[in-house]
Formats: structure tokens, sequence, C-alpha cells
């Protein structure tokens, strides 16, 4: 019986009158990748900030269900959501680093959650540089502006950014689509390499690449899950009708 | 024979249309001539009045001493004091407006909910445009009483402190503080507001408070566009002369916070009027002075602009 690491049940979201998640009930395997498709608009990434309480940010924003990390309600109210997200870290599709330099990047999460010392600091920094396949090219030249990056570096560099405060769960949205094949082939290795450590949830438009990186994939639509399989299964056989058309290319 | 018609009459319309162009053009860049021939001809023109008087009276003179007796017999020209206040009155004055002008924008762009900023911008909008001369009549019936008591209080045993009844440095700085906090707080305030929302989320998905957010990310990215606001904030706390002139108590003294004061701009205000010869010529000395003063602000603030546009 595989882990569970996080569970939804019956999970809605609203957006003021819009109805944007229905029912979503998921169970999400430790130390896998499990992918989110389906067309623009059918909630996926809005599925996907809620397991880190991002969606708290958003004004008119309604939840009702539950999000269980580690079997602990996150909606609690009780709930530190900075603690949260320290466990459950973000990677954004536009690469974002900080204007500051590579290393203040990967310092700055340590920083915020009180960890002070030069060593300390410096063993962070280049164990998570290592991690994202990114020190190669960047341990000489630590303290420049990580703003002069190319843009597949600058994302691996958030990847680091991420890692570098010690998360389980890593959201990824859509982090290769502002990239180019050969820095995307690159994050896809990289998230093959990831699993072992942390259990990845990443949303793809790219039916191709949850092929490729992924263990289960859910098929979101019009905020409900259409089908959620393992990726094989549902590349292979999917279950659903839609799901056939979709991933066949007939819409989306 | 109908489609021919149409042709001509279209033709002719074309180049009525042409000439109307033209004309609009021709317009507008004498428009555009206008405003530089203006910025040209007030260069040299206070170039050409303002440069003869440093070769009478000579340029230590006026720029490194301090006895300013424009008319006694023996008439001298120093405005090292001068000088001196309006560089430490506006740098005070910006020490205190701009803090408060920049956490003021945090507050309009990040903090505030949108129907009380909706409050508080327009507001902020109105202070910008109430005239100087308001400014300068509330800091004299307001502010002036308040600084004399604590003048009274202070050099109550003071043998030798000239009392000046809260007309001094102090109040300029107040009033031009309160003055530049408009421009302060638009310009930060639009410079937050470029920041690309998802730095700032990166940062809360690191799990950083939204405070720590605004002080580590959110203003070290709009830096350039803050600094740019300070500067245009001292630009404007530098060329201020109706307001102070009513609050600072107008004679030339050592820039202390309780002396009474006078800046660049005010000693031509108080002076023009009846000044003549050589006192007028270094009247106009000290315009060029504040003229230099704002080209070097001018030219920090489009080197703060480029850097901008390169990073």
């Amino acid at each position: 019986m595989p882990q569970i690491k996080i569970r939804t049940d019956k999970l809605n979201l609203y957006y003021g009158a819009n109805h944007a998640l229905k029912d979503i009930t998921l169970s999400i395997r430790s130390h896998a990748v499990t992918a989110l498709i389906g067309p623009s608009g059918c909630g996926k990434s809005t599925f996907l900030k809620t397991l880190n309480r991002m969606n708290d940010l958003t004004d008119g924003v309604r939840i009702t269900g539950k999000v269980y990390l580690d079997g602990a309600d996150i909606y609690h109210p009780g709930v530190d959501v900075m603690a949260l997200r320290k466990q459950v870290g973000m990677v954004f599709q536009q690469p974002n680093p900080f204007p500051m330099s590579i290393y203040d990047n990967i310092a700055y999460g340590p920083r915020i959650h009180g960890i002070k010392g030069k060593e300390r600091l410096d063993e962070i920094v280049e164990r998570s540089l290592r991690q994202a396949a990114i020190w190669e090219e960047t341990g000489d030249r630590l303290h420049k502006p990580a703003l002069g990056l190319s843009g597949g570096q600058k994302q691996r560099l958030c990847i680091a950014r991420a890692l570098a405060v010690g998360p389980e769960v890593l959201l990824m949205d859509e982090p290769t689509s502002a990239l180019d094949p050969v820095s995307t082939l690159k994050v896809e290795e990289l998230i093959g390499q990831l699993k072992r450590k942390y259990t990845i949830v990443i949303v793809t438009h790219n039916m191709q690449q949850a092929a490729r990186v992924s263990d289960e994939t859910a098929f979101f639509l019009m905020g409900e899950v259409v089908e959620f399989a393992s990726t094989d299964r549902l590349f292979a056989q999917p279950a659903d009708r839609k799901t056939l058309e979709y991933i066949t290319g007939k819409f989306g | 024979m109908r489609q021919i018609d149409s042709i001509l009459y279209r033709s002719s319309q074309v180049s009525c249309a042409q000439a109307i162009e033209k004309a609009a053009e021709m317009i507008f860049s004498l428009c555009a001539f206008t405003a530089v021939g203006a910025v040209f001809s007030i260069t040299l023109y206070m170039i050409a009045n303002g440069v003869p008087a440093v070769f009478q009276a000579g340029v230590k003179e006026i720029l490194f001493t301090t006895v300013w007796q424009p008319t006694a017999t023996e008439p001298s020209f120093g405005i090292l004091y001068v000088i001196l206040t309006s560089i430490i009155g506006t740098f005070l004055a910006v020490l205190l407006g701009v803090p408060v002008g920049i956490l003021a924008a945090v507050f309009l762009a990040e903090v505030a909910p949108r129907r009380l900023a909706a409050v508080v911008r327009p507001a902020v909008e109105l202070l910008a445009g109430i005239p100087s001369v308001i400014y300068g009549v509330l800091g004299m019936m307001i502010l002036n009483p308040l600084m004399y008591r604590l003048e009274q209080r202070i050099f109550a045993d003071s043998q030798t402190h000239q009392f000046t009844g809260g007309a001094n440095l102090l109040s300029a700085v107040f009033v031009l503080a309160l003055m530049i906090l408009p421009t302060v707080i638009n310009i930060s305030e639009a410079a937050l507001l470029a920041v690309p929302p998802e730095l700032k989320a990166s940062s809360l998905a690191l799990g950083a408070s939204p405070v720590q957010t605004i002080f580590q990310v959110t203003i070290p990215a709009a830096r350039s566009g803050i600094l740019a606001a300070v500067v245009l904030g001292v630009g404007r706390a530098v060329g201020e002369a109706m307001a102070i002139s009513l609050v600072s108590g107008n004679s030339v003294n050592l820039p202390l916070p309780f002396h009474s004061v006078r800046f660049l701009t005010t000693a031509i205000v108080s002076e023009m009027g009846y000044a003549g010869g050589l006192h007028r010529q270094v009247l106009f000395t000290i315009g060029l002075v504040l003229f230099v003063f704002i080209m070097i602000i001018n030219g920090i603030l489009s080197s703060i602009l480029k850097g901008e546009k390169r990073g």
C-alpha cells in the first residue's frame, strides 16, 4: 500500500459566484510525481494552489471540504500558513528569481526561517544548487545577479530556492511552459531525480510531459476530476470518453 | 463616368488630408520647441545674469563667506549660510518625509484594503494640489506658535539665544517634509505596484510573512523607482519658496534647528523686489546656484532611470 502524502476530501472552491473546483477527492502519493492535466481554465492550477494555501491571497475565494497533509487538515484555523508553505514549496510558471545575487536567492528562504551562520547557509546554498542540477553552472559566480542567468537556469535556480527551505512537497505550476526544449528536458530530468526525496505535484499543459515525468495523472475538466489513475493506465486505456478525447487531441 | 468622378473627388480629399497632416505635425513640433526653447533661454539668461556678479564680487566672497549685508555702505555678499540652509533644510525634510512617504506608499500598494486605498489615494493627490502658500499660512498659524513654546522651554536659561517666535529652520523642515509627501508617495506607489506579483508570490510561497516580503523583496525590487521618488522629492524641497518664506524667519543665519534662516529661494523672493546694482546681480547668482542644484538632481534622476531600463 503506497503512502499517501496529501489527500483532499470533497474540496470545493468558489471565486465569488464562480464554482471553480467541484468535489475534488484525490490522494497524492508520497515520493511520486502526480501530474494534473486538462484544458486552460479547468481548475488544475487553482487546485495546486489550494495545497499550499496560495489561494488565500486572492480576494473573494471561499473553500469548503478538506485538504490533509500527512493526515492533518491544512485549513484548520490553528494552522501556521507560513510553516505550511515551508513544508509545501512551489515553483511558478515564469522563472522569477529575486533581483539579488544567486547566493542570496537561495539563502532567502533559510534566512526568513531564522538560519543565520555563514557556514550553515553556505552549505544549504551548495546543497540546494546541486539538488537542482545547477551547481556546475553557478558555483563559481554565486555572488553575481541571478537575473543574468538564462531562462532555463533561472527556473532551476527557482527550484533550488524552493528546495532550500527543506520542503517535503514540491508544487510545480507549468514549470517548463516558458522554457526552450533543451531547458525543458533538463527540468524534466531533474523532476525524475527529485521524486526520490520529495513528493511532486506538477501542473502541465503538455501531455507528453505528463506521460514522461509522472507516475499518476489526474485529468481535470470544468473544475472536476474526470479521471485519476496511474499515468501508464490513463494514457494507454483511459476509462472515460472525455479523457480519451482530450489525450488524443480532440479538444483542449 | 461616375467611378472616375468618385476617384477624382477622393484624390482632392486626400491632398486636403495631407495638408492637415502636415499642419498638425508642424503645430506639434512648434509646441515641443517652445518647451525646449524655454529651457535653453532660461539657462542662457541665468548664466548671463548670474555670472557677472561672480567676477565683480569674487567667487570666494560669494560662495564661501557668511556675511550677507548687501545694502551696507561696505556691502558683503556671502551666501554660504544660505546655501547651507538649502542643503541642510532639504536634507532634513527628506530624512523626515521620505520614510513616511515610502511607508504610506507601501500601505496603499500592499496593505490597504481596496476601499480604504480608494479613500486615501485622492487625499494624497489633494495634498499635492494644495497651493504652497496655504502650507505656509498654516505653518505660520499652527506650527510656529508650537515651535515658539518649544523654543521658550529649551532656551529658557540661555543668555545668547535670539528668540525667533518659532519661525525657524525646524518649522521650515516640517512644512517641506509634508510638501514632498505626495511626490514621494505617488511615485513610490507606482514603483511598488510595478513589482511583478509572481515575485511576491514566490516569497510568500517560501513561507515568508507579508511584512518580510514587503521589506525584503517588494521594496528592493522597486528600489530604482523609489530612489527616483526620493530624488524628485529633493527637487521639490530645494525649489520650494513660498511656504518656507512664511515659516522660516527669513534672516541669514547658520542653519541650526532654532535659528531663523534664509533659503536660496526665499533669499530671492524677499529681496528681488527692491534690490539694485550688484545686489540684484548677486541675487541672480543665487538663482544660478539653485539652478545648478536642480540640474544636478535632474542628472541623478535620469541616470537612475537609465539604470532601471538597463537593469
